[in-house]
């Protein structure tokens, strides 16, 4: 239904440069898949060269915001000391949307891998932190007493009660982490890089191709939604015991 | 006197509310022995304390005055030797049953083989075999107490601290536990402080009863249940002193 109607007033404003048909969209995935790729990757097609290059920047700053974050949650959520330490430093920090850091990712890292894979880090980093903080903030205080009477030293508690029991609050925060990092790349790449999907767009943008442009649109969408998906799973797996 | 296992020692608890500086006393020079093996119940009523107490014996809180002896050692800290029955079961909810009750043992690093073996035993002891895959949340609330005494149990303590324990569940399976209680008790003859507002629970499961003054909390009265095991309670005993119970908390009351 939706399709029909884009397709009718695609067809009806003519203006296929513009405003490309779903069907113009199909073509142009098609060629974007069999168009060679980027010297080096020329085997990966153009679409998926610019997908895989986009995605390993996403795993590396989102593996960097998950160690990062989780680490300093558990730290800051645990310890009143570090909280009140480190949280007017972060407080500050996190209203400063990541996109503002781009032109100092672009000063300090130049183009291409290192600043996307910065500002990615940049805007994961504080949901997957904010939400750690809050889980270990929460973990029930009878559990701790528990531990406590059963003999549990405070290493073991933390580890055995404080990070068990802020799991579940850590898996949102990185399921929000990796939505924000993903549209932080797409970001990162239309302005401060020359491959990626966030770059491929750009690119057919300027050469006035918006079938092309619009085929790359749904890429990130279905991209992002994979990573989503692939992290919900991850999440049921692990937190079975919640629902069970 | 080598028979008290533990000695509560004229203990005082003041809290300090965090606004306005205001105290309240929740304990008051309360003093009470607790023999090897014998299964004493608090009784009072609400606010009386009765909580308080036990997580002074516990370790979770430092009385403002007094001792607490063990075996005649100080009571400073938590420790694997009192273990601890809350009324709302607090277990792990990411461990499933074999997991809570291996806690203690594995927090211990009691090794391996060992740790199983006891998890199993205090698992069947409590009449769970066969459930130790399942998680808390696929649990009813008495099988949820149960796991809370088995991993009390795991830890072999030489008394064991229950705070309401079968409070939440419903009066079939309050009987039910009641009498498995029993039954554990009598298997490994380990002291047990008990705390609950049930005249008739206290009366049928202890060898003497503490009634507790309102806040704050003293002993009032001491009374001696001196029916043997398995009790009845339509017994003309157990009733006469069950009423006895409940009028000496009636005056708390007024």
């Amino acid at each position: 239904m939706f399709l029909l109607i884009w397709e009718g007033a695609a067809l009806l404003a003519d203006i296929p440069q513009l405003f490309p048909t779903p069907v113009a969209v199909i073509v142009a995935l098609g060629q974007l898949l069999v168009a060679p790729g980027p010297p080096g990757m020329v085997w990966a097609g153009e679409l998926m060269s610019n997908t895989l290059i986009s995605l390993w920047r996403v795993v590396v700053g989102f593996a960097l915001a998950a160690v990062t974050g989780v680490f300093l949650g558990i730290i800051i959520g645990w310890w009143r000391n570090a909280r009140d330490l480190l949280e007017p430093v972060i407080e500050i920090l996190r209203p400063i949307p990541p996109l503002a850091w781009i032109p100092l990712a672009m000063l300090w890292f130049g183009l291409g891998f290192k600043p996307a894979v910065f500002l990615i880090w940049l805007g994961a980093f504080f949901p997957i932190l904010l939400n750690t903080v809050l889980g270990m903030e929460n973990t029930p205080h009878k559990l701790i007493e528990v531990a406590r009477t059963l003999g549990a030293g405070p290493w073991q508690i933390l580890f055995k009660v404080g990070v068990p029991s802020a799991a579940p609050s850590i898996m949102v925060g990185l399921r929000i982490g990796i939505g924000i990092g993903w549209m932080c790349l797409v970001a990162a790449e239309l302005t401060g890089s020359n491959s990626g999907l966030g770059y491929m767009i750009m690119y057919y943008y300027s050469t006035m191709e918006a079938s092309k442009t619009v085929a790359g649109m749904l890429m990130i969408g279905i991209v992002g939604y994979l990573m989503f998906l692939g992290l919900k799973k991850l999440e049921d797996n692990m937190l079975f015991w919640k629902t069970a | 006197m080598s028979s008290q296992k533990l000695v509560i020692d004229s203990v005082s608890k003041t809290f300090l509310e965090k606004k306005g500086g205001k105290s309240t006393v929740a304990l008051r020079d309360f003093s009470l022995k607790i023999g090897e093996g014998e299964f004493v119940c608090l009784v009072g009523p609400s606010g009386c304390g009765k909580t308080t107490l036990l997580k002074l014996v516990a370790g979770l809180e430092h009385a403002s005055s007094g001792y607490i002896y063990l075996d005649g050692k100080l009571v400073t800290a938590p420790g694997p030797e009192r273990g601890l029955v809350f009324q709302d079961f607090a277990l792990f909810p990411w461990r499933d049953v074999t997991g809570n009750v291996a806690f203690g043992p594995e927090v211990l690093k009691v090794p391996l083989a060992e740790r199983l073996r006891i998890t199993e035993h205090c698992i069947d002891l409590v009449g769970l075999s066969g459930s130790g895959h399942k998680y808390p949340s696929e649990l009813s609330g008495g099988m949820k107490q149960r796991v809370a005494i088995a991993r009390a149990l795991a830890n072999n303590p030489e008394v064991l601290l229950m705070d309401e324990p079968f409070g939440s569940l419903d009066a079939q399976t309050r009987n039910l536990m009641q009498k498995e209680l029993l039954r554990i008790w009598q298997d490994n003859q380990k002291a047990v402080v008990f705390v609950t507002h049930s005249v008739e629970e206290a009366v049928y499961l202890s060898n003497r009863v503490v009634v507790m003054t309102e806040g704050p909390g003293t002993v009032k009265q001491i009374y001696a249940v001196e029916l043997s095991y398995p009790r009845s309670r339509t017994d003309h005993g157990f009733i006469s002193l069950r009423e006895k119970i409940t009028g000496c908390m009636a005056e708390e009351c007024r």
